[in-house]
């Protein structure tokens, strides 16, 4: 018979799920145009001229389609931010996600919304809410058509 | 307007941080056992079974009908309700929609989670979309620190009155048996833990638990012939923000004032501060305490610290807030939500026990998730 001392077994299962994802005709741009000419591009809408990075198929705002495609940025104002330092597993590697890092969340110039991006932590002190950045791009032998063709953001002085 | 619907009787686990004793549909057993045990009744006397959890977590699909001997559900009406950290106050939402549409006297709500067997950070960023968003996301923890670091530039608050707020939860928590941190905590000992993301210390945010937890909703005719004081719910509000991080204003938290406004102008509630007896809110990190308090129109904008300095909020307060210990203190995450509803229903009941507040005739419960996902309920007695 069991006790309350008796130790419960766990039992280990190990799943390797992998995926694939339609990015869509707007993002595709976005990530080719990031990777071929280190631009960064936004959709505008010609209803509310409410611009959206990384471009959408339509408007968040006004749900119209919005078929055109701007260049914004590369600099901009860090909106917030946080420096994370704690351990977790990264979905995109199924490894520790290295930290810590800057996560900083960032209106480029002429956008509406913000992104979120990887900031430069190498001088903490200069992170500030309305400290201006800059995109950094990844050499472009070393660009993979991710996000991460953006390196980082790192302030300016 | 639906029928009046009530809360008859709840019942929880004693959250921990690993359950090794009990698998997962023992756990929820535990706490829809206790549930019927305060409400008196069978499983034969529920009409409807609503459960939920946090879907990726414990990587268990259709966890409604893996768990349905656990729940009860076997040969009854049961849907699953996942909708992220909110996913306890859906269950919830639901279980009363079940009764308010007059189709189903009496419903078994449900919520658990057992985190110690799950990867609540990286099941939280495939929630994100996965080819933009997921690269910088670190889950709730990331999510939060963003929001507090702008809460402090926009209003000059610092760290020490979200220590302050902390401290208070872990010191309620003593007086519940169903809370997980139960702790004597001093600002200082908050502010010397690392920043698990800055701004927030590692005893800023809640800690991970495993617990479930089972409320029983009625219709009118049958809430008053099972329970001598059930809890009327008065106003049921959800509100949704953008999907994408980049595409919600920082510092704002629009849903839970949006969805707060509504719920007062349904209970008829001018005064929120005179009206509202006690507060069950969803704080998953302490400075939430603080400033989500001015998005529930308790105070002036930026003046949620003074709620909190000034005692407000306190178990001993004008209104206390998370007399339970709140998330701070205890958080299996698709229970937690459901854990605020309950507790807010055990304060109208005069169940409370230790952490009662005395003459509650009006109470509030939140939930939150990701996107500034918000639900809020109003109880009466």
């Amino acid at each position: 018979m069991s006790t309350p001392k008796e130790k419960p077994l766990y039992i280990s299962i190990k799943t390797d799920l992998p995926y694939a994802y339609s990015a869509g005709r707007p993002l595709s741009r976005f990530l080719v145009a990031l990777r071929d000419e280190a631009k960064i591009l936004a959709s505008r809408c010609n209803q509310c001229s409410y611009v959206l990075v990384p471009p959408r198929a339509f408007c968040t705002q006004c749900h119209k389609l919005t078929p055109e495609l701007v260049e914004v940025g590369p600099r901009g104002t860090l909106e917030t931010f946080s420096v994370i330092n704690f351990p977790f597993i990264d979905p995109f590697t199924g490894l520790e996600r290295p930290v810590p890092y800057g996560y900083g969340i960032i209106k480029l110039d002429g956008c509406d919304n913000l992104l979120p991006h990887f900031l430069d932590i190498s001088d903490h002190t200069k992170l500030a809410i309305g400290q201006r950045v800059e995109a950094v791009f990844e050499e472009k032998e070393n660009r993979t058509t991710a996000l991460t063709d953006i390196k980082h953001f790192r302030v300016l002085i | 307007m639906g029928e009046r619907v009530a809360i008859i009787a709840s019942g929880q686990t004693n959250h921990c941080s690993k359950r090794t004793d009990v698998n997962i549909p023992e756990m929820i057993q535990e706490a829809v056992d206790r549930a019927l045990l305060q409400a008196n009744l069978t499983l034969d006397d529920i009409d409807a079974v609503v459960i939920g959890n946090m879907e990726h977590f414990e990587g268990i699909n259709l966890s409604d009908m893996w768990a349905s001997e656990g729940a009860g559900s076997v040969m009854k009406p049961a849907m699953k309700i996942a909708t992220g950290g909110t996913t306890g106050a859906s269950v919830a939402a639901c279980a009363y929609y079940h009764c308010a549409s007059g189709l189903f006297d009496t419903v078994l709500a449900i919520g658990w989670e057992k985190l110690s067997e799950s990867d609540p950070t990286g099941g939280i960023i495939t929630a994100f979309d996965p080819i933009v968003e997921r690269l910088t996301l670190a889950g709730a923890v990331g999510g939060l620190a963003i929001e507090a670091t702008a809460y402090m530039k926009t209003y000059d608050v610092p760290e020490e009155v979200f220590a302050l707020a902390a401290v208070r939860s872990r010191k309620n928590a003593k007086r519940n048996p169903h809370a997980h941190l139960k702790l004597d905590l001093t600002v200082q000992q908050v502010l010397d833990t690392p920043y698990i993301a800055y701004p927030l210390h590692y005893l800023d945010m809640c800690p991970a638990s495993d617990g479930a937890c089972a409320v029983i909703m009625a219709s009118e005719k049958r809430a008053k012939d099972l329970c001598p004081k059930p809890a009327w719910i008065d106003a049921v509000v959800c509100r949704h923000n953008h999907a994408w991080i980049g595409d919600i204003s920082f510092g704002k938290n629009s849903t839970l004032e949006s969805a707060a406004v509504e719920a007062y102008k349904i209970a008829g509630i001018t005064n929120p501060l005179e009206e509202l007896n006690v507060i069950e809110l969803y704080d998953p990190a302490s400075y939430t305490q603080v400033s989500w308090l001015e998005y529930l129109h308790l105070c002036e904008m930026g003046q949620g610290r003074r709620l909190v300095e000034d005692g407000v909020t306190a178990f001993e307060g004008k209104l206390p807030v998370n007399p339970s210990g709140g998330v701070v203190s205890t958080n299996p995450i698709g229970a937690t939500a459901l854990i605020r509803v309950a507790e807010a229903s055990l304060q109208i009941q005069g169940r409370a026990d230790e952490r009662q507040v005395d003459g509650v005739q009006r109470a509030m419960a939140t939930g939150f998730g990701g996107s500034y996902w918000n639900e809020v309920f109003i109880l009466s007695a």
